[in-house]
């Protein structure tokens, strides 16, 4: 008999699983390429304005950055755990662990928009009030920073939706040890979102604040 | 036709994909590939008529050196309406959209793709995206051409820019997800038996476009994101006064956009592989180069963004490396025509109307890939660009290339997607006009663009006029080559012959199951026990 949730267009379980995880996997791919521009964009102005930004990165607020790097790699870790504990059936336990995952997500959008606040009024938003308008090029580096942690919070914010919907359907009792995929790629775009921020971490708030 | 083929054409229809559900929302939320197609079909064919129109108004406009039926900026505005219309709403989506949707889950023996209701989306995103293109247009229009160069799009320009890159930044999605829908469906959904080296070349010319598709589309929507917000707040990384480099633009919108008139031509280079084969009635010549020249076109071309910027500030060094990585993609077309050509050595060759439409592209394919080596040259570039010999080399490979195996696409899966037969003299009488029209407009080009004529210019001094004259005639030619397909395939929709499940004697798993197909594709699973193209031995 087939499996209530096999699509018509597969022949099994197994073959849907693959399929739609390959299919995750290359729209992160897609993602990747997506902030690539926006990385391309800082390489090459880190490159022509090497002091800019190194005065400019000394205005980014380093204790919020920090302690939102904490939070999203322990929510990295609560969420393998609900992932490995839906693989041994261990339904509500995952349900736990996914929820700790969201209220991790939701402090650290929190701290985010604190920090943005603080940001607004400090004027470090580019434009005719920007604070640092006797650095050349600042502007470009507090341009870059609005936009790529703006479009990564947009990830949380979706990476949020995602789990949410995990939990409902596991609460529906939709999830056994044979199948279980919404899980294991909840987890896996939460890995992606994870990296983002492991990389925008550095580039934003570490390189060259000790010169 | 025999007489089983006669009786199960007649049996089938009733449970066929285009009667198995009947009104309007069986087909607004169907999840049939082959529905999807056909709502692509209809959608991109309508702005293909309306970028037509845009294009037969530069050509009305030109047949005069003095600019005497359009102001300078409405013409800005047509050519770019050209543009953006026939680059993202016709050719990204024309072929993949249409016959990739329609013909590549048959000819892997599957029963849909792997996400029908993404391709479903897709669809959607790109008539969302459509209709906010066509939105910027009505109000008022653009006028930066299709490439928003910066800084003119961010900074001068006093037309609806941002709402035309919003539509284009939709569409791309479109593209994303169709693009991942493929790659996937071709991993994971292929029938038993049928291995990689099996596999139809359509299917490779697929894999190839979908991997551009994804990996180059999301960069073209970080830099329209990023022009969109410098326009909209003044502030932003082209802008000159704070440091910003405008070519930098320029570099991120071809690192998608040279990929991208490879997405105009990989999938019209798959269509070819299958016409040709068949109506020489034998294997492809050299499958696995055929196959691997197109995956080499999609990788060679990540590298060869930097030769649409020999003229603007580029390095000598970085220009001369450029400049050889594009010479080298003309070795994998080249693989392609040499192939085609030994496949019709000795071929049974009959010359139905997909056929002359293959001819016409080998011939034209040739010419627009031979005088794109000119333009790689970079002493030969600082002459030629930005002339009317760069518009004649890329239409040679976009329409010469892509329309023309579009239409022989069309023609050739027309019984399968119809179960009818078209008329075939005149689409044998349709494929020779295209091509006549065809060279009569953009051979003219080439000779404009060789004496210094610049491309978007509304005037141009009279010692030009013979050849615009030559053009504007060629156009309405190709216009009729244009407009008899489409009553004669809307006409044969009732009255052509009935088809059968394989009109053309052809290998693929797509002529084995009935025309048009069941819902589901295939009654059961089939099983591939042979290579593609297996004709049976031709008898000297």
């Amino acid at each position: 008999m087939r499996h209530a949730a096999l699509k018509v267009q597969f022949d099994s379980l197994e073959q849907q699983h693959e399929a739609s995880r390959l299919g995750l996997w290359l729209f992160l791919a897609t993602e990747y390429l997506f902030f690539g521009g926006l990385f391309l964009a800082y390489t090459v102005y880190h490159l022509l304005y090497p002091q800019a930004f190194a005065e400019a990165g000394k205005h980014t607020n380093l204790l919020c950055g920090s302690i939102n790097a904490a939070l999203l790699l322990t929510s990295g870790l609560t969420m393998s755990l609900g992932v490995a504990a839906i693989r041994r059936g261990a339904s509500d336990i995952s349900a736990l662990w996914i929820g700790l995952t969201i209220l991790l997500a939701l402090a650290f959008l929190g701290v985010k928009g604190a920090e943005y606040a603080d940001d607004i009024h400090k004027h470090l938003v580019p434009g005719s009030a920007f604070a640092l308008s006797q650095v050349p090029s600042a502007q470009i580096f507090f341009y870059l920073y609005w936009l790529m942690t703006a479009l990564h919070a947009l990830h949380v914010i979706a990476g949020v939706g995602f789990m949410l919907i995990v939990l409902w359907l596991a609460k529906r009792g939709k999830f056994s040890p044979q199948y279980h995929s919404p899980v294991e790629f909840a987890g896996i775009y939460w890995g992606f979102v994870d990296v983002i921020w492991i990389f925008l971490y550095p580039l934003l708030y570490l390189l060259d604040r000790h010169t | 036709m025999n007489a089983l083929q006669e009786k199960l054409a007649v049996e089938i229809p009733a449970e066929d994909y285009l009667h198995c559900e009947h009104g309007l929302k069986s087909w607004l939320l169907t999840k049939d590939h082959k529905r999807i197609g056909l709502l692509y079909l209809f959608s991109i064919l309508f702005f293909f008529a309306l970028a037509a129109f845009a294009a037969a108004m530069m050509r009305a406009e030109l047949l005069t050196p003095k600019g005497d039926l359009l102001i300078p900026t409405d013409y800005n505005k047509m050519f770019t309406m050209h543009g953006v219309l026939m680059v993202w709403f016709f050719l990204i989506p024309s072929i993949p959209g249409v016959l990739g949707n329609f013909i590549l889950p048959l000819m892997l023996g599957a029963r849909d793709l792997a996400f029908p209701r993404l391709n479903l989306l897709s669809w959607y995103l790109f008539i969302i995206g459509g209709f906010m293109a066509l939105h910027a247009i009505v109000i008022g229009g653009v006028d930066t051409g299709w490439t928003f160069y910066t800084p003119y799009s961010t900074t001068y320009s006093n037309t609806h820019v941002v709402e035309m890159a919003a539509g284009v930044f939709v569409a791309g999605f479109s593209s994303i997800l169709t693009g991942l829908n493929f790659i996937i469906t071709i991993h994971k959904m292929r029938a038993p038996g049928l291995t990689w080296f099996r596999l139809p070349l359509f299917v490779w010319s697929m894999y190839s476009t979908s991997l551009i598709l994804v990996l180059a589309t999301p960069v073209l929507a970080m830099t329209l994101t990023l022009m969109a917000v410098e326009r909209i707040w003044h502030v932003g990384i082209f802008n000159p006064a704070l440091g910003g480099d405008p070519v930098l633009f320029q570099h991120l919108f071809w690192f998608y956009s040279h990929p991208a008139v490879y997405i105009m031509i990989l999938p019209g280079m798959g269509v070819a592989s299958e016409i040709v084969t068949c109506f020489s009635r034998k294997k492809i010549f050299g499958y696995e180069f055929v196959a691997f020249s197109s995956i080499a076109i999609a990788l060679l071309g990540f590298l060869v963004w930097g030769h649409h910027m020999f003229v603007s500030s580029m390095s000598a060094y970085a220009g001369a490396v450029f400049s050889l990585m594009s010479f080298l993609v003309a070795v994998p077309s080249a693989i392609k025509v040499f192939n085609w050509t030994m496949t019709l050595y000795k071929g049974s060759i009959s010359l139905d109307t997909p056929m002359i439409y293959l001819l016409g592209f080998i011939a034209l394919f040739a010419i627009g890939g031979l005088t794109g080596i000119f333009l790689a040259c970079l002493a030969e570039d600082v002459h030629l660009h930005d002339t009317y010999f760069v518009i004649a080399h890329f239409h040679y490979i976009m329409v010469g290339g892509m329309v023309t195996t579009f239409m022989a696409g069309l023609h050739y899966w027309w019984p399968k997607i119809t179960g009818r037969m078209y008329p075939e003299k005149l689409g044998q009488l349709a494929a020779l006009i295209l091509f006549g029209g065809f060279n009569l407009t953009f051979f003219p080009q080439y000779i404009l663009g060789f004496l210094g004529m610049p491309r978007r210019y509304h005037a141009y001094p009279p010692e030009f006029q013979i050849y615009n004259v030559l053009s504007t005639a060629g156009a309405s030619i190709l216009a009729i080559g244009y407009l008899m397909p489409a009553f004669y395939l809307v006409w044969s929709l009732r009255n052509g012959k009935r088809a059968g499940p394989n009109p053309w004697g052809a290998t693929g798993l797509e002529w084995k199951t009935s025309s048009p197909p069941p819902k589901h594709n295939f009654h059961e699973t089939p099983v591939v026990t042979e290579d593609a193209y297996n004709y049976p031995p031709l008898i000297d």
